[in-house]
């Protein structure tokens, strides 16, 4: 086949809606856009589990502490899930964790706020995995096939993480006049970083008009953050929390509820590496790395000893 | 080890991939291992998924964390991912067509009566 039948192929898999495989021809640049996204992806379930890890050894009960660890542990296996997506495509594990630590790949800026009160749990379940959520069950149907695969296992897993946040946030709202204070302010302040989760709007968005032609995202930005706004805003109200926008109205006319004018300037500063906790972050993962550098060793050298002691006619081979 | 690449079942070209990428060296990461659960008696190992693991012992352990936290499975295969072979999508024309026009391979291709009972 020539690279131009390869390509009508290709064209042919993704308009009948047949999963791009690894070992499919595809083009160079939808396999980077892949790996970019996934990796991005990938990176974003690892550094999002340092800010509620700061909560899990100061959660109010045990119930709260086994329901905490149990979705930081699931974040660290979502992205196992997406890192191996991504190493499908031909880039290594190290490749990425590399271009994590020297600052050259991103992960969503939401993980660039601090954590400051047991509230911000709450917030971070119902709001932060919330917005996930809306962005990943279409991804679902993505078009490469591992990242599909690997977002059906992420998104049955996402749904307690999203429960466990807002009944944090009911209880708090049914609490003491200070509990409830705590999560409106915790509210407050994640409410227009969630929404920015989205990504900027359509119209500044240069992927997305190939993204959405390649079948990887089915939905744009703009979209998937009006229909986070209209389900969340009505679950606010049900356990008496204000929104935190003025502007915010129901349109009869288009179905949808308005709201006010989103502050993008600082959604690049943050993603610039101006962010509250950006350095933290990064240098915890570093030095999580480089900590436990010996202990990737050790396990290597085990591994090898206990070759040899297994097959010691083959040595030779082994070595 | 480039090879590795081109070998696995479900990799793809990592030359492709392109650019700085193909000259790191991957010689200190651990080996990546394709995991196999069975979900309970009865059923057939099916593949869940990859991670990387020093060796077998810790590719199940591995597996046990990431793939079973939730009850999926009561036994698990770990098999290192370079020792998967796979065909290839190239020859799938060739492999998988000519089943297309053997539906006589099928019960339904045989109109038989009505009456006919327990068949």
């Amino acid at each position: 086949m020539t690279t131009k039948s390869f390509q009508e192929h290709f064209d042919k898999q993704i308009e009948n809606e047949v999963s791009i495989e690894p070992r499919d021809w595809m083009p160079d640049d939808y396999r980077k856009t892949l790996i970019r996204q996934i990796s991005q992806h990938a990176h974003s379930e690892i550094v999002g589990m340092l800010p509620e890890g700061n909560w899990i050894t100061r959660a109010p009960s045990l119930r709260r502490k086994c329901v905490l660890l149990a979705k930081v542990q699931d974040e660290g296996g979502h992205g196992l899930y997406l890192y191996s997506a991504a190493e499908t495509l031909g880039i290594s594990r190290d490749e990425m964790i590399e271009q994590l630590h020297s600052g050259k790949a991103k992960y969503s800026s939401i993980f660039n706020y601090p954590t400051i009160t047991w509230a911000d749990m709450g917030a971070i379940g119902w709001l932060v995995d919330g917005a996930a959520i809306m962005n990943q069950v279409p991804l679902c149907r993505t078009s490469y096939g591992p990242y599909a695969r690997a977002m059906v296992r992420v998104c049955k897993e996402e749904s307690f993480h999203q429960r466990q946040g807002y009944e944090i946030m009911m209880t708090l709202a049914n609490g003491t006049e200070v509990q409830k204070k705590m999560a409106q302010d915790a509210l407050n302040r994640w409410w227009w970083p969630s929404i920015m989760m989205f990504g900027p709007s359509d119209a500044d968005s240069p992927h997305t008009v190939q993204s959405m032609k390649w079948r990887i995202k089915r939905f744009s930005n703009d979209e998937l953050r009006q229909k986070f706004i209209d389900v969340t805003v009505e679950q606010a109200k049900l356990i008496g929390l204000t929104v935190p926008d003025p502007d915010l109205k129901w349109n009869e006319a288009t179905g949808h509820y308005d709201f006010g004018k989103i502050n993008w300037d600082e959604f690049w500063n943050v993603v610039k590496g101006n962010g509250p906790c950006n350095k933290e972050r990064l240098q915890a993962r570093q030095k999580a790395w480089n900590d436990g550098a010996w202990v990737r060793d050790a396990a290597v050298a085990h591994a090898q000893k206990r070759k040899f002691k297994e097959t010691p006619k083959s040595k030779s081979e082994a070595a | 080890m480039k090879n590795i690449f081109h070998r696995y079942g479900d990799y793809g070209d990592r030359e492709a991939a392109g650019g700085e990428n193909t000259h790191h060296d991957t010689s200190n990461e651990w080996p990546l291992w394709e995991v196999f659960i069975r979900s309970k008696a009865g059923l057939d190992h099916k593949h869940a998924g990859s991670l990387h693991a020093a060796d077998a012992n810790m590719a199940i352990e591995n597996a046990r964390d990431v793939y079973t936290r939730r009850m999926e499975g009561v036994s698990i295969w770990v098999v290192e991912s370079k020792y998967v072979h796979a065909s290839d999508p190239a020859d799938a024309e060739m492999l998988y067509e000519p089943a297309n026009d053997k539906i006589y391979r099928h019960p339904t291709f045989y109109n038989l009566p009505d009456e006919l009972k327990h068949m």
